[in-house]
This record gives structure tokens, C-alpha cells and sequence, in this order.
């Protein structure tokens, strides 16, 4: 199921711009809002915005002895950024890492529970986690492009994935996206690691939204970088939001507040709190945790 | 220092009071530091300066383009042509090569990207071993096992060839490229496999695509040093591949492999060992050697340029 979702994908028009993530062949319907469709049918109606596309059930995570995640219940809307925000060591970052299944990379690591990604446990025998991920990008912490040219950076994933037809157009609509041709476009040649810090991180999500996957995990994408290149990247992900799912790990609570249609609150020991509109959560949580945290009583 | 007015306060020793042996101590310290620092490149400059002096003496009596276009090289009758002496050393320089450069990165590969602990601290001591063994025994084995063994799988191989040497001096090379080689891609940040992994590349593709590129200066200067190495090495080719000099026979490339070959640094021993030698062959020993030297010289620079060049800066 997962190589047929894949195939659909990479049949999609070159111009992807205004196509949704994986395009359904129903011409009907507002473009914005129309869905992915699985092709095996186990969701198989146009779902409405805010359908979960991700859905964790009773996700217990442990590396070695410790449990890193308890139980989390956790749906996560489709095209809407949803934030993850708590005190270091809470476990918000292990569930980012658990719906691309990076944690696979981690010896140490063990999962338990249930993953759902457009209906399918990721966790399932049958997954391939190669295939997962080239439909769910990642965006790490530290600015990580290749030591590479700015163009194969962003290059890497098409040509990983053999979609190398039009190769340049897609990759300067990737930089377009990013909000990073303007001041790449006379340097496509040039190492990525001669970039800014700010820069590079827009590389690197130009690099992830090249291959159109349909969800972005972003780790604390702008932690490592100064203010104005942060309010870039995070001017960034609100529009980015229009296209794709955004998941973004914050220890940042006004990030959160700033550009997240949803917010998880996690707190010590790997426990989901509260996962509610991010306006609720700001300004009416229901758990007196959640308010300690939120007003810095805590964390 | 000379101020008193603190230490009237304390009982402390007196912070002015300085042994008198002491900095005199310590200035000989930092000479005999020079000096040790200094004695290899004294050594190397006396070494050129040493080589080129008796060089020059053989080019006044030899023409150099005589002796660098020569096809010919045979002391008895006073005719000095290198290029026989090069045939050989190029012949071992590229089978070796041919041998280790894929063999070693390969090896770097499993060892950086695939291996488990448990089979590093296995495999990587194996491969220090191999670095360690004498190279008349390589040479020795070419000559007893390995010759024999080409004989029997078919190939039309003679007694003293270039193959066989050459196979041993590839074998002897690969720890060098390995190790330098798994230097350079464990050097690579993980963060950059992570990145590749999370583009959804296989473990193939992130090792093929993003660490050996990125490590791709180390690989190369691995490379370098090792051909050095395999230009250089003399015990396995004066044992293995015989004494007669020979031209390459370009029209027939296959047959120069089974062959014996006279590389320069075989000739330099043999000149060297002779009973009777004339004054001008014995000199001719010190051309071929300054030859010998640019050549690994230059090999040195290019790995210094190549390194300079595609040197990528992790934090």
C-alpha cells in the first residue's frame, strides 16, 4: 500500500506548486482543501480540513529502561501547524521523531503503540521506512545541509527518489517556497556551507519540500539561529501550512503561540497533558499544569 | 615586582625571589625542543642537497634528455635510460592501486558505516597487523605463493613478474587507505546522516551520496599517501618482480603483466649491491633517486592542494 501511495505521488505534474501534496485525480473541490486519498480506500472520503493525518494511539516510547513517551493519544490535523511545546526531556521531540521513524536509528529506542499515517501504522511489518520518509520530511535543529552546492542540496532528495524530470524547475520552486531564491539565484553553484545559519535552514527545508512529501517535522528549526532569521523561518511555516502538514517541536511558547493552529503540551516524564486549539491553550487551558507552564510558574 | 608594599603583609615565600638556575633551564629546554623538531627537516634538506650534488654529477657526464627519453638502461654498457626503470614503477603503481584504492575504501565503508563494535575491534586490529608485517615477507610470499597461484588458475605468468608484486605491494597499501580513509568518513557528522536519512535515502545511499562525498578530501589524500607508499616500496618488487628493466609494450598491454619488470627502486638496490660498478653507474643512482623524490614530491603537494580544496569545515 505504502509503494502504490508512493507511485501516486510520484506521478504528480511537475508543477507542484498548486497541487496538494499527494494531488487525488478528483477534480472536484476547493484545491486547499481537498485531500489525500488513500488509494487502498481505508480513508477513502474527501476529508474535511483538520482531518488527522496523524494519529498515535497509546505510543509508549522507551530508550533502554526509561519510558520517554506514556501513552499518548495524540490526532494531528492535516494542513495546520501543529506545535509541540514543554520542558527539556518531556518527550516532544521522541514523538517527532516516532512519526518518521527516526527513532529506527536509535539502538537504544523501543516503541510501542500504535502510529496511524493516513490510516496506516507506520509501525506495522510491512512499512518501509525508506518509503515513509520520503513522504514525511524532517527539518532538524542545527542547520544540516550537505557539503554540497546549494543546488544539489536541493536536488538530493529528487535525485534519491528519481524524480529527475525537470529537475531545475522543481528545485527553484523548492528554493521559492523556502523564501530563499531571491538570494541564492546568482549562486546555485556555490557550497551550501558557505551560507548564513538562517540561510541554511531554509535550505534545508527547501531540500525537504522538494520532493512535495505531505508532512513536515520540524525540531526546533529556528533554536539555533538570531531573531530576524527565526521571524523569517517562522513567517516561513505559517505559509508553508497553506501546502503541507506542519509539525514543529518548540521550547519556544511564543513560537508556538506566534504560528500554530494547535498546540501539545508535554510535560516531564513523557506525558501529554493537553492538546487543544492554540488559542485555548494560551488563554483558557484546562489543566492547571498546562497554566503553571504556560505563564513560566515551571520549565 | 620590585614593589614590596603587598608581601610586607603576608608570610608567605617571597613572590620576587627567582632561583637563579631556573631561566636558564628553561630556555635550554625549549632548545633541545627545537632541536628535535628541527633534526627530520635538517636530515631531509641534507638528503636533497645530498642527491641533487651527485645527481648533477651524473648529468654532466649523462645528458638529461638522453636519460629521461632513454629506453634502455644497462650499466655494463654505460647506457642510462630511465623510462624502463619508470615502465616498472608505473606498472606496480597502478595494479597496486587498482587493488587497494577500491579495496580500501570499501573496507572504510563497512568499518565506518556497517560494522558493528564488536566486528570493528576485530577487523581494525586485523588491518593494523597487515600494516605491520615486514615487507620481505610480502615480497617472499609473492614470490612463493603467489606466483605459483597465478600459474595454476592459468595465467601465462613467469617466475619473477610485475603482477604478483604488484598484488602484494596493493594488499600492503589497503590498511593505509582504510584507516585514513574511516579517519575521514567517522569525522562526518552524524547530523548529515540524519539529514540524509530523513530525505528517506537507504543506508547504501547515505553512505554512497553524502559521507564519501563529504569525506572526500581525507579519501583522497588517503590515496595519495598510498601511492607514495607503492612508488617507493622496494623490498616486495627487488624480491618478486625480477631484475631485468623493460619497456612497456603498449601493443600488447595484457602481456606487460606477466612479466618481469625492473622498477627504479629495484635498480637503485641492484646498483647499489653490485660488485664492480663504474663511477657513472654508481652516480646514476643518485639520479635515479632525485626522480624518485620529485615524483613522491609532487605526489605530497597535489595531496596538499586536493585536501585545501575540498576540505568541508564541520563545527
Amino acid at each position: 500500500m505504502t509503494q502504490n501511495e508512493m507511485t501516486s505521488n510520484d506521478s504528480t505534474e511537475p508543477t507542484p506548486t498548486t497541487e496538494t501534496a499527494a494531488s487525488s485525480p478528483d477534480p472536484s473541490g476547493d484545491p486547499l482543501i481537498e485531500q489525500s486519498i488513500d488509494v487502498d480506500g481505508t480513508d477513502a472520503t474527501a476529508a474535511e480540513t483538520g482531518e488527522p493525518v496523524i494519529e498515535s494511539r497509546d505510543l509508549n516510547v522507551f530508550y533502554g529502561e526509561t519510558q520517554a513517551l506514556q501513552s499518548i493519544n495524540l490526532a494531528i490535523p492535516e494542513k495546520q501547524v501543529t506545535a509541540m511545546i514543554g520542558p527539556s526531556g518531556c518527550g516532544k521531540s521522541t514523538f517527532l521523531r516516532c512519526i518518521n521513524r527516526m527513532n529506527d536509528l536509535i539502538d537504544a529506542a523501543r516503541v510501542e503503540g500504535d502510529l496511524y499515517f493516513e490510516g496506516k501504522n507506520v509501525y506495522d511489518a510491512d512499512v518501509d521506512p525508506v518509503a515513509l520518509r520520503r513522504r514525511i520530511g524532517m527539518v532538524f535543529q542545527h542547520p544540516n545541509p550537505f557539503p554540497k552546492s546549494i543546488y544539489d542540496n536541493v536536488a538530493y532528495g529528487l535525485r534519491i527518489q528519481d524524480q529527475t524530470e525537470n529537475i531545475d524547475e522543481k528545485v527553484e520552486t523548492a528554493l521559492k517556497r523556502a523564501a530563499l531564491w531571491d538570494e541564492v539565484k546568482d549562486q546555485l553553484d556555490k557550497s551550501a556551507l558557505d551560507l548564513s545559519g538562517g540561510q541554511q535552514q531554509r535550505l534545508c527545508i527547501a531540500r525537504a519540500i522538494a520532493v512535495d512529501p505531505d508532512v513536515i517535522l520540524m525540531d526546533e528549526p529556528a533554536s539555533a539561529l538570531d531573531p530576524i532569521a527565526t521571524s523569517k523561518i517562522e513567517d516561513l511555516i505559517e505559509e508553508l501550512a497553506e501546502e503541507f502538514t506542519v509539525v514543529i517541536v518548540t521550547h519556544n511558547m511564543q513560537q508556538a503561540a506566534r504560528i500554530s493552529d494547535k498546540t501539545a503540551v508535554f510535560l516531564t516524564g513523557g506525558e501529554l497533558v493537553e492538546f487543544d486549539d492554540t488559542d485555548k491553550i494560551f488563554e483558557n487551558p484546562e489543566s492547571q499544569r498546562v497554566e503553571d507552564y504556560i505563564t513560566g510558574k515551571f520549565g | 615586582m620590585r614593589d614590596n608594599t603587598m608581601s610586607t603583609e603576608t608570610t608567605g615565600p617571597d613572590i620576587t625571589s627567582r632561583p637563579s638556575g631556573r631561566a636558564a633551564r628553561e630556555r635550554m629546554y625549549r632548545y633541545v625542543l627545537l632541536l628535535c623538531a628541527a633534526a627530520s627537516i635538517l636530515v631531509t634538506v641534507s638528503i636533497v642537497v645530498l642527491l641533487a650534488r651527485d645527481a648533477v654529477t651524473f648529468f654532466t657526464l649523462v645528458n638529461p634528455v638522453d636519460f629521461f627519453t632513454g629506453t634502455e638502461f644497462l650499466i655494463s654498457r654505460n647506457v642510462y635510460g630511465l623510462l624502463p626503470l619508470l615502465s616498472g614503477t608505473l606498472l606496480v603503481t597502478v595494479i597496486s592501486a587498482v587493488i587497494a584504492l577500491p579495496t580500501g575504501v570499501a573496507a572504510a565503508v563497512y568499518l565506518s558505516e556497517y560494522a558493528s563494535d564488536q566486528m570493528r575491534s576485530v577487523l581494525k586490529p586485523g588491518l593494523e597487523i597487515l600494516a605491520g608485517i615486514p615487507t620481505v615477507v610480502y615480497g617472499i610470499f609473492a614470490l612463493v605463493y603467489v606466483t605459483p597461484f597465478l600459474q595454476a588458475i592459468g595465467l601465462p605468468v613467469n617466475t619473477f613478474n610485475i603482477l604478483s608484486a604488484s598484488i602484494m605491494v596493493g594488499i600492503m597499501i589497503i590498511p593505509m587507505v582504510s584507516s585514513l580513509s574511516e579517519d575521514a568518513m567517522s569525522a562526518v557528522p552524524d547530523s548529515l546522516r540524519r539529514a540524509g536519512y530523513g530525505m528517506g535515502a537507504t543506508k547504501f545511499e547515505v553512505t554512497t551520496g553524502v559521507v564519501v562525498p563529504a569525506a572526500a578530501s581525507g579519501i583522497f589524500s588517503s590515496f595519495i599517501l598510498a601511492l607514495s607508499r607503492a612508488i617507493g616500496e622496494t623490498m616486495i618488487v627487488v624480491v618478486a618482480a625480477g631484475s631485468r628493466p623493460r619497456m612497456l609494450n603498449l601493443s600488447d598491454p595484457l602481456a606487460n603483466l606477466f612479466q618481469g619488470y625492473q622498477p627504479m627502486t629495484a635498480a637503485m638496490v641492484q646498483i647499489n649491491s653490485a660488485d664492480s660498478v663504474s663511477q657513472l653507474g654508481f652516480t646514476s643512482l643518485f639520479a635515479i633517486g632525485l626522480t624518485l623524490f620529485v615524483i613522491t614530491f609532487l605526489l605530497n603537494l597535489l595531496s596538499n592542494r586536493i585536501a585545501a580544496r575540498y576540505r568541508e569545515e564541520y563545527e
